[in-house]
């Protein structure tokens, strides 16, 4: 029945069935998860006040006042209270969510880029290479990253730029890591052996078949990193070798009013809670692309 | 006619061994030899077939054949020039052989469409992206999958038969001249895979093509081919035509091999296993003729002495290029059929007609 | 010609109560198995009926899809209890196996009935050593030592002919061969000396001579041990080396069934026509076309009202498409759900088997 062939030229002209692709696929599925939907708008706030933050601010985040230094949550004019130099704390966090998720996310991408290429190259690669390749970034691996972080940004010197390029490079081994391991299963299954059968080059397997398979995976590890990323570079302000005072920025926030903690322990806490919730919301939308992206047949 | 010149694909000597890794307390070490000498040849047009149990080599050879990895010994020779030697460069080499593999799910890219994953093939090799795709559609309309309904849908959404046929595209979409099939009906249904069986054969005569059937499935080969070859622990024991070879297997391994199809007469059941015990690991293969120590022949000279390995090239005969006499005997590696070996069973060297042996 | 010859009768089984040989093994009436996981309820099972008495092996073919898995499985209560609805009547040994208690079905597994896989690396746990495992699960039902289970397991390993069985108890699973790993899996299956064995494709994954060893070594064993076996696979040949009778499953419901001699010889349902032909057997001329069955397996989700098979079936006529057929007695211990079951014998008294133009 079925060696009969189809005549291509009898074939209607009418459109092909076509099926959603992965991402729309992934998408959807994202768009039907609540926690990760809810982790996507608090995100899309912060976004807004990175943006907007200096002018959606009520007060002037750097307007210092010795007269109203520390003020409690709550006062008139002071919705969060003051800090220790008498700054509106609520225009502080505000403005802040600009420096604090650019401190975050842009090592994070970098990195991405960067760990993803040598990861992908090592585990296309195989053999030696890899060999050679990963054992390298495994030394660096192998120091925690804090001391990693502290150690390059002393080396570099403090400023905002050369804490980004510190943070840079701690996240570049372990995104590399993940990436030659995704890699590395993808080149062994049998629609690469196939790719290669056909007389492709490395370049062309690797652009076509396999930064499809793994980007993605690469890409959810990723965004894990964005929540230690903010808080190592507020570590990194902590020690003073990042951002400068009287930047507002939620780690050198925390810095700055440590000794407040034990007059008012509220507002000591509240850069804290800005840092949380970010890593929160970050770290569950990057569950749910991990579950959406897991399309079994 | 000189057997020689007919010759599609010609394989001497292939070798290969895999290295174990040693472990860190100095175990392990050795090598795995899977493929340790193996010599035959294709001729166009014909169905080779080839069986043999887990850690014969014939997946290695399949592999070795496309040049997926490279062999330690040995040459390909195909339509008389070296693979990858001056005349024939590995990309040339690879639009006229090509393979279908066994998982029809891993052997599809799940993010590009069906169409895409044929069209890959011929893009590379300077298609236009058009013409490609308007290939694949054909192709797709060739091994019976509506066009329109499965160009553009992904690998998950088919099923096991669809995706196969899909691969089958996909391998023709070079125009090759040999297609290897390396246990590419062994994960279907028994009904479709008389359906994909029916296609390769309707495929292969509209096309011109020269199979290599890997199989395990002992039925299944003897209805496709044309030719025979028997693999143990990675070399070649017995080649012949296949229905002489189904229907008087000379080499001991052979028979057990054929013996231990499930008869399918309730009144007559099998009551012995032909073979005991696995087969073996090919780490560290027994000394002279591989199979005798289950062979139920096998004599002390058969631990000592490697029997000669079977000719290259196929029977050539009246039939024309290609044609094996079915009846024809088949080719053995056993010492019971050299003359002079010494085992009780072989001919004397001076025998007038060495090929008249009396059937142990 | 119908072969009405019944198996010689196998010695009850050590422990089987003497009026107890009159009562099936098996007796499954009506069972239906619905998996709600998805976004459409699956019927995977729809209605079967299979009985087996001690010491029979019934083979149960099918394609993929069949249900003889599923079926199988819901013998031991495998399936996750909350995406499936189990229904119907299944009764082992004389116990209401979907009316078990959880400790009650523990107690049940292993015990009265117990199960080997198609992969032995999947069924047994990587970190224990065979012999480990085996002694854990004696020791799960019976109250013997250590000592003696392990006494056990080495008569079990002896039995199943593994070669130096003293020196395998102490190998983990992956260490040893394909075969072997078979040998060892029915070796802890019959560790509780069960009265059942259920087997799901226990070859299908081994080499053909490895095959053939581990088939006749399950007739061995189910003829010295009078066990009940129920067997799974989708290929004839080696249902035919073990089984007395044979059932065959498609979408979900037994097509038909009888004793292996007369299936073989006088198939009744165009199912079982159709698969029996559509093997690459020996018997065809090589090169000839295969006999192909159109169309393809229905949706389970979906299924028609009338005969599941109808749409693809040569033979089909309106009534078909209507009703659900019921079981037709064609032989003594023969039946099968058609309606055309006079149509197929006429045309194979006459030397055919194919259907009318």
């Amino acid at each position: 029945m079925l060696h009969v062939a189809v005549d291509p030229s009898k074939v209607p002209a009418v459109a092909f069935e076509r099926s959603p692709g992965y991402w729309q696929t992934v998408g959807r599925r994202l768009l039907r998860d609540r926690v990760a939907m809810g982790a996507a708008l608090v995100l899309l706030l912060l976004l807004v006040l990175a943006v907007f933050g200096p002018l959606l601010a009520p007060a002037d985040p750097y307007k210092a006042s010795m007269l109203s230094r520390l003020k409690p949550i709550g006062t008139p004019n002071f919705p969060l209270g003051t800090d220790e130099l008498g700054r509106d704390m609520l225009s502080r966090l505000m403005v802040g969510a600009r420096l604090s998720l650019f401190m975050g996310i842009t090592p994070v991408v970098c990195a991405f880029v960067l760990g993803s290429m040598i990861g992908i190259v090592a585990g296309y690669a195989g053999g030696r290479t890899n060999t050679v390749v990963m054992r390298t970034i495994d030394v660096f691996y192998a120091f925690p990253s804090v001391l990693l972080a502290i150690a390059l940004s002393g080396a570099l010197g403090a400023g905002i730029t050369n804490s980004l390029i510190s943070l840079t490079v701690v996240f570049i081994p372990p995104i590399a890591r993940v990436a030659e391991s995704v890699t590395t299963q993808i080149r062994n299954r049998d629609f690469v052996e196939a790719a290669r059968a056909s007389g492709a080059g490395a370049f062309t397997i690797v652009r076509v078949h396999v930064l499809g398979n793994v980007l993605g995976p690469i890409f959810v590890y990723a965004t894990s990193l964005v929540a230690v990323s903010m808080i190592l570079a507020s570590g990194l302000s902590f020690l003073g070798l990042g951002v400068k005072p009287p930047e507002p920025e939620w780690g050198l926030m925390l810095n700055t009013l440590r000794t407040a903690i034990y007059t008012q322990p509220w507002i000591a806490a509240l850069p804290g809670v800005m840092i949380f919730a970010t890593s929160i919301a970050f770290n569950l939308l990057s569950d749910g692309l991990r579950s959406a992206m897991e399309i079994k047949s | 006619m000189n057997a020689r010149s007919q010759a599609l694909l010609q394989v001497s000597g292939l070798v290969k061994h895999f290295p174990l890794k040693k472990s860190a307390f100095g175990r392990g070490g050795g090598v795995v030899r899977a493929v340790d000498g193996v010599d035959f040849s294709v001729s166009a047009g014909e169905t080779l077939g080839i069986v043999g149990e887990s850690g014969c080599g014939k997946s290695t050879t399949a592999r070795l054949l496309m040049h997926l990895i490279t062999p330690d010994r040995g040459e390909v020779v195909f339509d008389g020039a070296g693979v990858g030697g001056r005349d024939l460069s590995l990309r040339d080499y690879r639009r006229q052989v090509q393979m279908v593999f066994q998982d029809s799910y891993a052997s599809l890219n799940p993010r590009l469409t069906i169409e895409d994953s044929i069209a890959f093939g011929p893009q590379v090799h300077g298609l236009a992206r058009g013409e490609a795709v308007q290939r694949a559609r054909d192709l797709l309309a060739r091994v019976g999958l509506e066009p329109r309904r499965f160009a553009e849908r992904y690998p998950h959404e088919l099923s096991g038969g669809q995706r196969q046929r899909v691969n089958i595209a996909r391998a023709l979409a070079l125009q090759p001249r040999v297609v290897i099939l390396d246990e590419a009906v062994s994960a279907l249904d028994k009904s479709v895979e008389a359906q994909v069986l029916n296609l390769l054969q309707d495929l292969k005569d509209a096309f011109g093509l020269t199979y290599l059937f890997i199989s395990h499935d002992l039925n299944v080969v003897r209805h496709m081919s044309d030719r025979v070859m028997v693999m143990y622990l990675g070399q070649v024991v017995e080649i012949g035509a296949a229905q002489g070879l189904f229907e008087s297997p000379r080499h001991p391994y052979t028979r057990a091999l054929l013996s231990s199809i499930p008869s399918m007469d309730p009144d007559r059941r099998t009551e012995e296993p032909p073979l005991a015990g696995d087969p073996p690991n090919p780490i560290d293969p027994p000394s002279g003729c591989r199979f005798h120590t289950r062979c139920a022949r096998a004599e002390p000279m058969c631990a000592q002495r490697e029997p000669a390995r079977p000719q290259v090239f196929p029977i050539a005969s009246g039939g024309g290029p290609g044609v094996a006499q079915p009846w024809g005997r088949s080719q053995v590696a056993c010492l019971m059929y050299e003359p002079g070996s010494g085992h009780s069973a072989a001919p004397a060297a001076t025998s007038p007609d060495p090929v008249r042996v009396e059937h142990p | 010609m119908t072969d009405t010859s019944t198996p010689a009768p196998i010695p009850a089984a050590p422990g089987a109560t003497p009026g107890a040989a009159s009562q099936p093994l098996v007796d499954v009436r009506g069972l239906r198995v619905t998996f709600t996981g998805g976004r459409r309820p699956v019927q995977a099972v729809d209605g079967v009926d299979l009985r087996l008495d001690r010491g029979e092996v019934v083979a149960l073919i099918g394609e993929s899809g069949s249900g003889k898995s599923v079926t199988l499985r819901s013998l031991l209560r495998l399936h996750p209890p909350r995406r499936t609805t189990i229904s119907g009547q299944v009764v082992v040994a004389g116990q209401d196996v979907l009316a078990l208690s959880p400790s009650a079905l523990a107690d049940y597994r292993g015990r009265v009935a117990s199960m080997i896989f198609q992969e032995p690396l999947l069924a047994l746990d990587p970190v224990y050593t065979v012999g480990a495992q085996i002694v854990e699960a004696i020791r799960r039902h019976e109250p013997v030592s250590a000592a003696q289970a392990s006494q056990r397991a080495l008569e079990l390993f002896e039995r199943v002919r593994i070669p130096s069985p003293q020196r395998r108890l102490q190998a983990y699973p992956h260490e040893m061969s394909g075969g072997m790993r078979q040998r060892a899996m029915i070796a802890l299956a019959l560790a509780c000396r069960p009265q059942l064995l259920l087997a799901d494709e226990p070859t299908t994954a081994l080499d053909a001579t490895v095959q053939i060893q581990i088939l006749l070594l399950l007739r061995e064993l189910q003829r010295d041990l009078g066990l009940g076996v129920i067997f799974v696979t989708h290929d004839i040949g080696a249902a035919v080396e073990v089984a007395d009778r044979i059932a065959v499953m498609y979408a979900g419901r037994i097509v038909e069934e009888g004793s292996v001699r007369v299936l073989l010889r006088e198939p009744r349902h165009p199912y079982t026509l159709a698969l029996l032909k559509s093997r690459a057997h020996g018997a065809a001329q090589p090169g000839a076309r295969l006999e192909t069955i159109g169309g393809a397996p229905p949706d389970l989700s979906a299924l028609p009202p009338g005969c599941a098979f109808a749409e693809r079936c040569g033979w089909a006529t309106e009534a078909c498409q209507a009703t659900r057929p019921e079981p037709v007695v064609i032989a003594p211990g023969h039946q099968a759900r058609c309606l055309r079951t006079e149509a197929t014998a006429a045309a194979a008294s006459h030397g055919s088997d194919a259907p009318p133009a």
